[in-house]
This record gives C-alpha cells, sequence and structure tokens, in this order.
C-alpha cells in the first residue's frame, strides 16, 4: 500500500512527502522496496538480474553492487534459483541499494536467515544508515534486531498505528512495577497508563506505560509494603504493551526534526 | 578492547557500553590517552545504531571519561576528580554499605569478606597515591 500498488481504504500516508495513492514517478526512484521473501525471476543469473533492474533506474551505482556482490561472494553467473534464502537476501540487498534511494522499505527482510546471515544483513543495514540523508523503514518480529538498528519505532496493534516515537523512548515508558503487600493486594486498580495487573495473592504485579508522579501518587495511596519498578527490554516491552487488555494507549514522540536516522518498524499487521 | 552487545539484557544498549569502557578503564585494561573506534567504526563493528553509539559517547565525555579531539579521534580522558575527597568518600561508603548488606545475607564471615575483597583488589587498576585531599 505504501508504494501505490493497493489504494488505501480509509486514512492515508505519505512518502518523502507525497501522497502515497499518487506517487510521482521521480519520486519513486528515489525509493527502493524489498518484499518479503525477496522474490526475484528465478530463471534469471545474478548478472542478468542486475542488468534487467538497472533498466528501470536513471540512477545506478555499479560499483556498489560489484562491492556488495563481492563481499557476499556471490558470482554474477549464479543462477537466482539456485541462491540459498541468505543469498537471495544479499543480492536483493544489493539490488536495492543500486540506485542509492533515500528511502529503502523493507518488509521483514531477515525473515527465515540463520543467525549469521542475519548479522551479516544487519551489518549491511548499518552501512547504508551511515550514509548521509539515508532512510531505512523495516518490520521485523526479532526484538533484538530492532533495538539494534532502529532508532525509531513504530508499532502496529490491529492495523492501528499505536505506538511511533524512539526506540529508547519506548522501552524505557515500559515499566514493570511489583507491589508487597502486608494482607492481600487489592482486587482491581485504576490509573491512566496501565496497561495490564495481575493479582498473586500479597503482589500486586502493574504494567504501566510513561511512569510518571501521578501515577506513583496513585500507586502510593494503595500503600503497599514496597514498590519494585522493573526495567524490560524492547521485547519484553512489547510483548506487555501489545497483550494488555488495555490497547487503547498510544504513545508518540512529540514531533522532532527527522535527521539521517533508520526507522525500525516493527509491524503486527 | 573487544565491545559487546547482547539485546537480551534489560540494560539499554548505549548504557552496556558505558558500563563497558568504564569497567576496562577501571581494570587497566584501558589507559589515559588510549583511542577508541570512531563512532561510524564501533557502529559496524557491533552492528548497532550509530546514534545509539553516540549516545554512549557523549554521556561518557560529560562525566569525563572521554576527550574528543576534533579530527583526530576519541580518547581516554586524564581522569579528573572534583569532587571533594570526604564527598567521593561518602559515595564510596554507601556503595560498601550495599555490597556488605549482600555479604551478610549470603551468609559470609567478616573474614571471608575481607580475603575476598583482598583478591579481587589485585584484578583492578588502582591509584598508587591518594586523591587529592581537598
Amino acid at each position: 500500500m505504501l508504494l501505490g500498488m493497493v489504494r488505501p481504504d480509509s486514512g492515508s500516508a505519505e512518502l518523502l512527502g507525497e501522497d502515497v495513492a499518487e506517487l510521482q514517478p521521480e519520486t519513486r526512484e528515489r525509493i527502493a522496496y524489498i518484499a518479503e521473501g525477496h522474490p526475484m525471476i528465478n530463471w534469471m543469473s545474478i548478472g542478468e538480474a542486475v542488468r534487467f533492474t538497472r533498466a528501470f533506474y536513471s540512477t545506478w551505482n555499479n560499483t556498489l553492487v560489484e562491492q556488495i556482490l563481492d563481499h557476499f561472494e556471490l558470482s554474477r553467473k549464479q543462477k537466482l534459483r539456485r541462491l540459498s534464502n541468505g543469498q537471495r537476501a544479499q543480492v536483493s540487498l544489493a539490488l536495492a541499494v543500486a540506485p542509492e534511494p533515500e528511502l529503502l522499505i523493507l518488509d521483514d527482510p531477515t525473515l527465515g536467515l540463520d543467525t549469521v546471515v542475519r548479522r551479516d544483513f544487519l551489518e549491511s543495514l548499518i552501512q547504508i544508515i551511515h550514509r548521509k540523508g539515508r532512510t531505512i523503514l523495516f518490520s521485523s518480529h526479532i526484538l533484538g534486531d530492532v533495538e539494534r538498528v532502529a532508532d525509531r519505532i513504530g508499532i502496529m496493534v490491529g492495523g492501528v498505528l499505536r505506538v511511533d516515537c524512539p526506540t529508547d523512548q519506548f522501552r524505557e515508558s515500559v515499566k514493570k512495577l511489583v507491589l508487597d503487600f502486608s494482607g492481600p493486594a487489592p482486587e482491581s486498580f485504576e490509573c491512566p497508563g496501565l496497561v495490564n495487573t495481575w493479582n498473586q495473592g500479597s503482589q500486586l504485579e502493574l504494567v504501566l506505560v510513561g511512569y510518571n508522579d501521578q501515577q506513583r501518587a496513585a500507586i502510593e495511596a494503595l500503600e503497599p509494603r514496597n514498590i519494585e519498578v522493573i526495567d524490560l527490554n524492547l521485547e519484553e516491552a512489547f510483548i506487555e504493551y501489545t497483550r494488555g487488555r488495555k490497547r487503547s494507549l498510544p504513545l508518540f514522540a512529540q514531533e522532532q526534526s527527522h535527521h539521517d536516522s533508520s526507522i525500525g518498524d516493527q509491524g503486527a499487521a | 578492547m573487544q565491545f559487546l552487545c547482547n539485546t537480551t539484557s534489560r540494560t539499554p544498549i548505549y548504557r552496556q557500553l558505558i558500563d563497558q569502557v568504564r569497567f576496562a578503564v577501571a581494570r587497566g585494561k584501558l589507559h589515559p590517552g588510549d583511542r577508541l573506534p570512531s563512532v561510524r567504526q564501533l557502529s559496524r563493528d557491533i552492528v548497532v545504531n550509530p546514534n545509539t553509539v553516540a549516545r554512549a559517547y557523549a554521556e561518557l565525555e560529560r562525566e569525563g571519561m572521554l576527550i574528543t579531539k576534533p579530527g583526530r579521534g576519541t580518547f581516554i580522558a586524564e581522569p579528573q576528580i572534583d569532587l571533594t575527597k570526604k564527598a567521593r568518600r561518602k559515595q564510596l561508603a554507601e556503595k560498601l554499605d550495599e555490597l556488605l548488606v549482600e555479604a551478610v545475607h549470603l551468609g559470609f564471615t567478616d573474614a571471608e569478606v575481607q580475603a575476598m575483597l583482598q583478591d579481587r583488589i589485585k584484578l583492578f587498576a588502582f591509584e598508587t597515591k591518594g586523591g587529592d585531599s581537598q
């Protein structure tokens, strides 16, 4: 849909400042896209695929393609259908970055890759974002990868964007609290930003978004014996946030200037 | 030195990098004047977003652990002691108390704790003369 192949029923999206329903060919040239599973025309050899793809673009950095293919020890004569999943990912990355796109959109690019190949692939992404003015938008289900390479995260729950903020900010916003009580813990507790609660006898566990003084005051009013605040890693924060019964707690960053950065988009649509 | 990054840890990546530099200096693996890899280099080596590395370096620079010389790189700074001896003693005493609480609960005798402390001290690079006594 971001590439205008499907029209939105409702809502809108913009890429590089243009509505995706009306992307001009010149704008389209500044965007590269890698679909899930790295589909390619299988009867071609790597060299043929390079020549074929090149014909669609006015800018083409052939040195870069050569570098990437050499780096991954791929020969131009190899047939695409004979490549492993990891090699396919490498070829499609080479083809995608050759036109020097400003925006690279990757749909779960590391799906099905083994750990070593996945790390190599992420390394290539890091190299790309080292170049000024390059943005990568990628979706992934491996939260550890997202934490490594993404400086901004978006979370979609049920097709709606609920979170869009710096990765660190999301992590730091979601906290787990364990409250100890002398007697039985209260059955229920309500406060703004509460995602989930569990009553464990004399303990009450809470997951909160955007832990602040107001929440702290509400919690202290319960008079627990002890309050333990637990930091979560990105994966834990994501799980707690998305499976909470109150899903409608959006988390958006104050709009700030977008500098050269990669964007990690954890899509759960 | 070899940096590591663990994404299953609850410690944020930039914090992990800060801790590793502090640890390496304390253990004498890094010395004042040693050069650290550039942000870009380290970002590539450990496959981490360059902004995360930059954040760790900025924080270390603010603490006075690192110094950036434009055009030449980032270096471990000469130790700067800007707190009074009294304030530093107080900080250390608080940390020691935390450690001793743990030792008591783990069931060690005071002699055992002293012996262990002696052992561990050998692993670290301590000042040979006391800090300024202001």
